[in-house]
């Protein structure tokens, strides 16, 4: 069986800077790594193909072209093959257009069983393109899964975490889960992985090379269209009531008035 | 400072530094308090390939050598030498094989050593013979196809958790230290048992503990080498290994110094960083140029030891001598510039001097080492005559 495991490369620090003109991620001099809920992604893979003792984790990405060293990194960690899928048409994708060019990838790399994303990435932060990339892909889905329960006869069995507790989905396969940072401790890299990685041809796929209608891709094929980002601006005043406990309350009380 | 590490060998450090930050730091302390053996730390290290860096590739090692393995082990040893010591002590329980064995026995032990799916320990101390390795008491007896031990090994590190142990014992007590052979005993054989678990000053997540044999029944062919070739198998083995106690020291000591320095800037007396008292500097000072000339010394004698040299006991010794004994000052500075803090164990430098001082000791003492540094001095001016 076949699992693609999907990853993005981001910027390892909390602040990110953004070119104030497009309103998108300043990439240049910034440390890189793989999303880290994307490391879940993988150890879960990898687990699922050493507990059935066959198959294939085939590790998929788009972006620059730079994010081949985060496909590496996973491919030392012990997946099978990568490919990256990189085109300047692909560039400044939303969350639609990202599902839809990793789609034609899938695609391309023929049958597969099951796709892991991790549930989120750390720079977007939308929880977007594992759903969507599903709905691309019309198989079924299920997001935030803590546990894989069973995997057998065509199909996989999930907890999934809700607010208030978890609930036990059963999907038939092909399938698409997302995963939490509860579903295992990703593994290190292994010094033998390492080597393998760093001779291992990772295929680049553009828009040449994949199905895909290039006005569906990139900044061209994105619907949502970043305007403005900004840190809200936090106003806090401090305003000392002074008088008796009495004088007190009651002017607290009149200002609480207000605010509701 | 430049090493001219070639890339795998980078590599190898990075991950075993990586290792040591992300997994062994943080239960440094609790496995220390406990003294539990980590084998999940183990596990790791096996899964990462660390167990074979030194190993031939034909024994499903990486091709690496002495340096490969002092990489590992100090920076294992930053975070915790407990644990780099459990890891050492593989290494030291099969260079015996390594270096002796006949191709079967390689064939059949190496390569679950490289994989880390098997500990190796090695026994040659015993009550009554430490720096005087020659008065081992435990002996082998030919037996038709077996030999038959019995004696009592001491302070083994990884003793009860290891499979494979290569043990020194007496074959021949007429002739004194040219009587002892050497045998590989695997666990689980009847009448090889376990003495009590050691509760050490240091290195508490390493097991240290007794070999039992009695009328111990090994196959013959786990002879290594030939009888009568015991202390040779030993020196040889201690020669290869004393610069992994040296690299030992070095990531101790190292280890001591990123705390203290951390402390030193942030600490505030007299409303300034400690760090900025002249002091305290120079200790720190001190501290650094010291662990660079360790480090230095014991990567040039890995490296000589690498190429092939014949006789090394003397670098060897040397390694091992002067990386212990800045091991143990480092970590003394350390505490003091800690003070107070430095003397607790909320902080992780006691831990670190106590685990130093286990260096200027095992693997033959330091007072040994320099007997044999001496005694090689004057054995080559004597040739030159």
């Amino acid at each position: 069986m076949q699992i693609i495991v999907c990853l993005k490369q981001v910027p390892d620090t909390t602040e990110v800077r953004i070119n104030p003109e497009t309103n998108t991620l300043m990439r240049e001099g910034v440390a890189s790594v793989i999303n880290p809920f994307d490391m879940y992604a993988i150890e879960e893979a990898l687990r699922i193909k050493e507990s059935l003792g066959e198959g294939e984790v085939t590790v998929l990405s788009m972006g620059p072209p730079q994010a081949e060293a985060s496909l590496r990194e996973a491919l030392s960690m012990g997946a099978d093959k990568a490919v990256l899928l990189s085109d300047r048409a692909f560039a400044g994708a939303d969350s639609l257009a990202t599902a839809y060019t990793l789609a034609a990838g899938v695609a391309k790399l023929g049958e597969f069983g099951l796709v892991i994303c991790g549930k989120q990435a750390i720079d977007g932060d939308t929880a977007q393109v594992g759903p969507s990339l599903a709905e691309q892909l019309d198989v079924p889905h299920a997001t935030y899964v803590r546990k894989v329960q069973s995997l057998e006869d065509n199909k996989i069995v999930v907890e999934r975490m809700t607010e208030d507790g978890y609930e036990v989905i059963e999907l038939a396969l092909p399938a698409l889960i997302t995963v939490l940072k509860d579903i295992n401790q990703p593994r290190l890299p292994s010094l033998k992985g390492k080597m393998r990685a760093k001779k291992a041809e990772i295929p680049v796929w553009g828009k040449e090379d994949l199905d895909v209608d290039e006005k569906l891709c990139g900044l061209a094929g994105s619907p949502t269209q970043v305007v403005k980002i900004f840190t809200p601006e936090r106003t806090r005043e401090c305003r000392l009531i002074e008088g008796s406990a009495e004088e007190q309350a009651k002017v607290l009380a009149s200002e609480l008035k207000k605010i509701i | 400072m430049e090493y001219f590490l070639t890339e795998e060998q980078q590599m190898i450090k990075e991950l075993a530094a990586r290792i040591a930050d992300e997994r062994i730091k943080p239960v440094a302390a609790e496995l220390d308090e406990k003294g539990e053996f980590p084998w999940d730390l183990m596990k790791v290290l096996a899964e990462s390939d660390l167990f074979g860096v030194w190993l031939p590739e034909e024994y499903g090692g990486l091709g690496g050598g002495v340096l490969e393995q002092v990489l590992v082990v100090e920076e294992l040893s930053r975070a915790c030498s407990g644990v780099a010591v459990s890891y050492a002590a593989s290494g030291l329980g099969s260079y015996p094989i390594l270096l002796f064995g006949s191709e079967e026995q390689k064939q059949k032990y190496l390569p679950d050593v490289a994989s880390g799916a098997k500990l190796a320990a090695f026994g040659l101390t015993e009550a009554n013979a430490g720096s005087d390795a020659g008065a081992i008491e435990t002996t082998a007896v030919l037996d038709g196809d077996h030999y038959v031990l019995n004696g009592t090994k001491q302070w083994i590190t990884n003793g009860g958790e290891a499979e494979i142990y290569t043990v020194i014992a007496m074959t021949d007590k007429s002739k004194g230290s040219r009587g002892a052979s050497a045998f590989i005993v695997e666990k689980g054989t009847p009448g090889f048992s376990f003495g009590k678990k050691e509760d050490k000053m240091g290195i508490r997540a390493s097991a240290t503990r007794e070999l039992i044999f009695e009328d111990c029944r090994i196959p013959k062919e786990n002879l290594l080498g030939r009888e009568g070739m015991g202390f040779i198998v030993a020196m040889r083995t201690l020669d290869m290994t004393r610069p992994g106690i040296g690299a030992q020291a070095v990531g101790i000591a190292q280890g001591a110094l990123d705390v203290a320095l951390a402390y030193a800037r942030e600490r505030k007396q007299f409303g300034q960083p400690i760090a900025s008292f002249q002091a305290v500097g120079h200790m720190l000072a001190d501290m650094a140029t010291e662990i660079e000339a360790a480090r230095a010394l014991v990567y040039a004698v890995a490296r000589t030891i690498d190429s092939g040299a014949k006789d090394f006991s003397k670098e060897s010794a040397m390694a091992k001598v002067f990386a212990s004994d800045v091991a143990m000052r480092v970590t003394t500075d350390a505490v003091q510039i800690l003070g107070g803090y430095g003397y607790m164990k909320e902080y992780p430098v006691e831990k670190m001097m106590r685990d130093a001082k286990i260096t200027q000791i095992y693997e033959g003492t330091n007072q040994i080492q320099r007997n044999v540094i001496s005694l090689e001095l004057i054995k080559q001016a004597a040739r030159k005559r």
